[in-house]
């Protein structure tokens, strides 16, 4: 018996259940994520990092070294001064815009009523719906001659005709429309969040909470959102990475006007790398988001940690 | 503390009627268990009690006062959930204190009437600690205690040990029913276990399909069963019925003994057909049927292994077995309970 165990054994060649174990397959499952992201994120990257340090334009491709000269150009640059602050007032606002929405949107469609199942999915459009067919629409409803948002505002008496809003040249009001726009493209996303948020509280918790004496504003604020804020902090992140980074809007909406009024981090790199062909300060304009994001990202993850229940 | 009276209490879910037409009223200081199978209602009944459903008839009085149209909140009653229902982001001590800060209560007497709580149930040493720190057992004394800690006017529990194992839970039930009759706060406790219902209620209600089949005492509810249903859901194994005069004839499987243990009395005797025994240490369960029955009526007797002789239960024969004729109870063609046969 035992000869016989033996031979058998013998037999089996080393390779035979190579893919049983962990750290062969794993590798062979973790290798394309990880080509992809060394490829497409990682040399790009390494690239744009290195443009920043050189004088790199499109009409002369020289990689000669510069060190920090680029960003210390763009540091003195008002125009930049004035978008990384746009950046900062168009992220946040639409963020929280969006978020308030995606709240109330939540806890409306959390009530049983009829066709609500439609209107679960019908809410999710602005999402869906590609950015520059929505944006169309919106650059229509802020024209300033067939403005439906003016004839609704002029038709309820609450503005004349002749001091209707100029939404897209007036600068503030420039701000406010990419502001709604985003939101508006972000809300639906912010429902989802909180939506998956709520329902995952136990019944029992909210029926506690409520026996206990808290009322509607107390249950919502000191149960509900404290329970699913890890969810909504991851959310967020989100939604900051994607707005901070984002350009599509503007350009569509405003191209960054009036006189850089709504002129963000991703289109003024994209307006000076690109169009102008000034890679170098391109780069070293879009780099600019790197540490805020980055910073961000850290925070917000430390701030989930502590709150993991 | 209060007294709670519900008056032809009725729900309905669309069609479905969950709870159908249910009376009673819990005196001051009572424990009352409500009793009966998953689906019966009970905890939609309770639900309705504590105001987190609407009655879609009838009424709930407390102290006398109708509260109907009044919210969880203003009813002063406090209640304990299956799941137990902690917040999982507080402390053990901001989950205690959670019911006096929705009151508005100052924060000195907050901090007494936490200490005072929890020295109650002693968890003292856990106010630190977040629920997911505790053990079942701990997090059920916790939720006591964030119930208890208003001193409420009724205290309503939901299955509270249903999610303990089975010795913490021997000990969870005496410990409640103790804590009770020290507090002595009116209780309505709903579970689906007889074995909780005989051992802390002062009284049980058994409901079915939303309707109270009986209220009255343990010993009430298990001698006088007022029909089938409450005769076979109460006792284990349950009460054993055989087709009789249009009707059902039943009896408790500890009055059925084999003839020869019953000595005085008038008794009602059965040929036995024994088909096997189980031993379970304090008693021994034997499984058969009886002469000219289906053999799909099956009969279980249980006796006191002790004073059994074996020879008496031998799986395969014929035995003689009889009931003291005080132990049977006749149940009509509705099931309803008659006096005599």
């Amino acid at each position: 018996m035992v000869a016989l165990a033996e031979r058998l054994q013998a037999r089996r060649s080393r390779f035979e259940f190579v893919f049983d174990r962990p750290r062969v397959l794993g590798t062979l499952f973790l290798a394309p994520a990880i080509i992809y992201v060394l490829a497409l994120v990682g040399v790009p990257f390494l690239l744009a990092v290195y443009y920043s340090l050189s004088a790199y334009t499109v009409y002369n491709p020289s990689y000669h070294f510069v060190g920090l000269q680029n960003f210390i150009d763009v540091i003195n640059s008002g125009v930049f001064r004035r978008t990384l602050a746009n950046t900062f007032i168009f992220t946040f606002g639409s963020q929280i815009l969006g978020l308030i929405l995606g709240k109330f949107g939540a806890l409306l469609l959390l009530r049983p009523f009829p066709g609500r199942k439609i209107v679960r999915a019908l809410i999710i459009l602005p999402w869906v719906v590609p950015i520059a067919l929505a944006t169309v629409a919106w650059e229509w409803m802020f024209d300033s001659l067939y403005s439906v948002i003016n004839w609704t505002l002029i038709a309820l008496g609450i503005v004349t005709r002749t001091d209707a809003p100029n939404w897209l040249v007036d600068p503030g009001l420039a701000m406010l429309s990419v502001i709604v726009v985003n939101a508006w493209r972000f809300f639906p996303f912010a429902i989802v969040i909180f939506l998956a948020g709520i329902t995952a509280i136990p019944q029992d918790v909210i029926d506690a909470a409520t026996v206990d004496g808290a009322g509607f504003w107390r249950r919502n604020y000191q149960i509900i959102l404290p329970m699913i804020m890890p969810i909504v902090v991851v959310g967020l992140v989100f939604g900051l990475v994607f707005t901070f980074t984002d350009l599509s809007i503007v350009y569509l909406l405003t191209n960054g006007g009036p006189v850089n009024a709504t002129s963000v981090l991703g289109f003024e790199g994209f307006q000076v790398g690109i169009i102008s062909g000034d890679v170098a300060h391109g780069a070293a304009i879009s780099l600019f988001m790197l540490p805020v994001l980055f910073i961000l990202v850290i925070v917000m993850l430390r701030f989930i940690r502590r709150q993991e229940i | 503390m209060a007294t709670v009276t519900a008056t032809e209490i009725t729900k309905k879910f669309g069609d479905v009627s969950a709870i159908d037409g249910v009376s009673l009223s819990v005196a001051d200081g009572e424990f009352l268990v409500l009793l009966g199978p998953s689906g019966c209602g009970k905890t939609t009944f309770l639900r309705i009690i504590a105001g987190l459903e609407k009655q879609t008839a009838g009424d709930i009085a407390i102290d006398g006062m109708v509260v109907n149209d009044l919210p969880p909140r203003a009813r002063g009653i406090a209640m304990m959930f299956q799941t137990y229902g902690l917040y999982p982001h507080y402390t053990v001590r901001d989950n205690i204190a959670f019911p006096l800060k929705t009151q508005r209560v100052p924060k000195d007497e907050i901090r007494t009437k936490v200490a005072w709580a929890s020295a109650l149930l002693g968890i003292e040493h856990l106010l630190d600690r977040r629920p997911r720190q505790l053990s079942g057992g701990e997090r059920q004394r916790v939720a006591l205690a964030r119930a208890l800690v208003r001193e409420p006017t009724a205290l309503l529990l939901d299955e509270p040990l249903s999610n303990l194992d089975a010795k913490l839970r021997s000990s969870a039930r005496n410990e409640i029913k103790q804590f009770q009759q020290r507090v002595g706060t009116t209780t309505i406790y709903v579970t689906h276990d007889q074995v909780e219902a005989m051992g802390m209620g002062d009284r049980i209600a058994v409901i079915d399909h939303g309707r109270v089949r009986q209220i009255g005492t343990p010993a009430s509810i298990y001698d006088d069963p007022a029909d089938r249903f409450v005769a076979t859901f109460v006792g284990t194994p349950p009460m054993n019925l055989i087709d009789w005069n249009g009707g059902h004839l039943g009896f408790r499987p500890e009055d059925f003994l084999p003839r020869e243990m019953i000595e005085n009395g008038e008794v009602t005797e059965f040929s036995f057909f024994i088909e096997r025994s189980e031993y379970l240490g304090s008693e021994r369960i034997v499984y058969g049927r009886l002469e000219g029955r289906s053999a799909a009526q099956e009969i279980t007797a249980k006796l006191p292994p002790a004073h059994v002789p074996l020879a008496a239960i031998r799986p395969g024969e014929w035995h003689p077995f009889a009931v003291r004729n005080d132990a049977l109870r006749y149940f009509d063609q509705s099931g309803v309970r008659r006096r005599q046969s």
